[in-house]
């Protein structure tokens, strides 16, 4: 990559991303637009992958939602993610927690990093 | 308007005011001096020629040297690229043209020369189907018939067959400008163009 496109790239990563791995649970704030009117919505779960580099990086969020697990993948970068809170920090020990989808209630917890 | 000469640097993507992700095209256009104005009276056409970049004095030919004094450089540039426009009146030797001629959601036209693929079978170069992986079939990659026999006895002309691939020149047309960086003389291009990265290409609109 020549320095030229690395800066370009730079310029388009926002730099307010806290700093989180799979395994923690986080709530992503992202804007929804209806029509003419744009609403911020809440999506909160255990982040299960991220993946990609530069602009390209994007994380999936896992939860259960009225008995369905749901999975989400959000663009790291993009404008609509308002903003990424961690609500809880969790200890892991793979990259990606593919093996929760198979796990569901008590088994499906993670312990939390101290 | 006339065009400018860029170089690519590579692809990226970035994200429009909606937050979906567009693939473009990086390049480094510009600035580009006027170096000859071609009319109809001396030449038989009007166009403009532009140059792009600086050869080191030491390795510039004299005759280059010396075109591109003509429009007060002290450098020989080192691509020079004709742009058809219907009056070259409007530009003046020496003038020169940044990207900030184009703007975002501009149409534009992308010529350079596409990656050399040496010499590729039908599969590659034509999009030929070739014969089926399994089921008893042998691997082939052929062409398979060219054409009725005895009569006419030859091979249709223009018949898509194995040869070189790539290494020419090529155009691709209605490219949107997603974003136009004039300070650092980028142009955002969406989607891929011609050639391979630090490739010169020609941008018209």
């Amino acid at each position: 990559m020549s320095d030229l496109l690395r800066d370009v790239v730079q310029d388009e990563l926002r730099g307010d991303t806290p700093d989180f791995s799979p395994g923690d649970t986080i709530r992503v704030s992202y804007r929804i637009r209806e029509g003419e009117k744009e609403r911020i919505q809440a999506f909160e779960g255990v982040c299960i992958k991220r993946r990609g580099g530069g602009t390209a990086e994007t994380f999936t969020v896992r939860k259960i939602s009225s008995g369905i697990g749901v999975e989400r993948v959000f663009p790291l970068h993009a404008p609509t993610v308002e903003g990424i809170e961690i609500v809880r920090r969790g200890r892991v020990r793979r990259a990606k927690l593919y093996y929760l989808r198979g796990l569901r209630g008590k088994a499906a917890r993670i312990r939390e990093k101290r | 308007m006339a065009g400018i000469i860029g170089k690519k640097i590579g692809m990226t993507r970035i994200f429009d005011e909606n937050g979906a992700q567009v693939p473009v095209t990086v390049v480094e256009a510009g600035p580009c001096p006027v170096t000859q104005i071609k009319t109809a009276e001396t030449d038989g056409y009007t166009a403009v020629q532009l140059g792009f970049g600086a050869q080191k004095v030491k390795r510039a030919a004299k005759a280059e040297l010396g075109h591109a004094a003509r429009a007060g450089l002290d450098v020989a540039p080192r691509v020079l690229r004709e742009v058809a426009v219907e009056d070259g009146a409007e530009y003046e030797l020496g003038q020169t043209l940044t990207v900030e001629q184009f703007e975002a959601g501009d149409r534009v036209k992308v010529t350079g020369t596409s990656k050399g693929r040496g010499f590729q079978g039908v599969v590659k170069r034509h999009g030929f189907a070739g014969r089926p992986g399994g089921h008893g079939h042998p691997m082939s990659r052929n062409p398979g018939s060219l054409g009725p026999g005895t009569d006419p006895s030859r091979v249709i002309k223009g018949k898509k067959l194995p040869g070189q691939m790539g290494g020419t020149r090529s155009t691709i047309r209605n490219l949107q400008v997603v974003r136009v960086d004039g300070e650092r003389n980028l142009l955002f291009i969406k989607g891929g163009l011609p050639g391979s990265r630090d490739s010169y290409v020609l941008i018209t609109k």
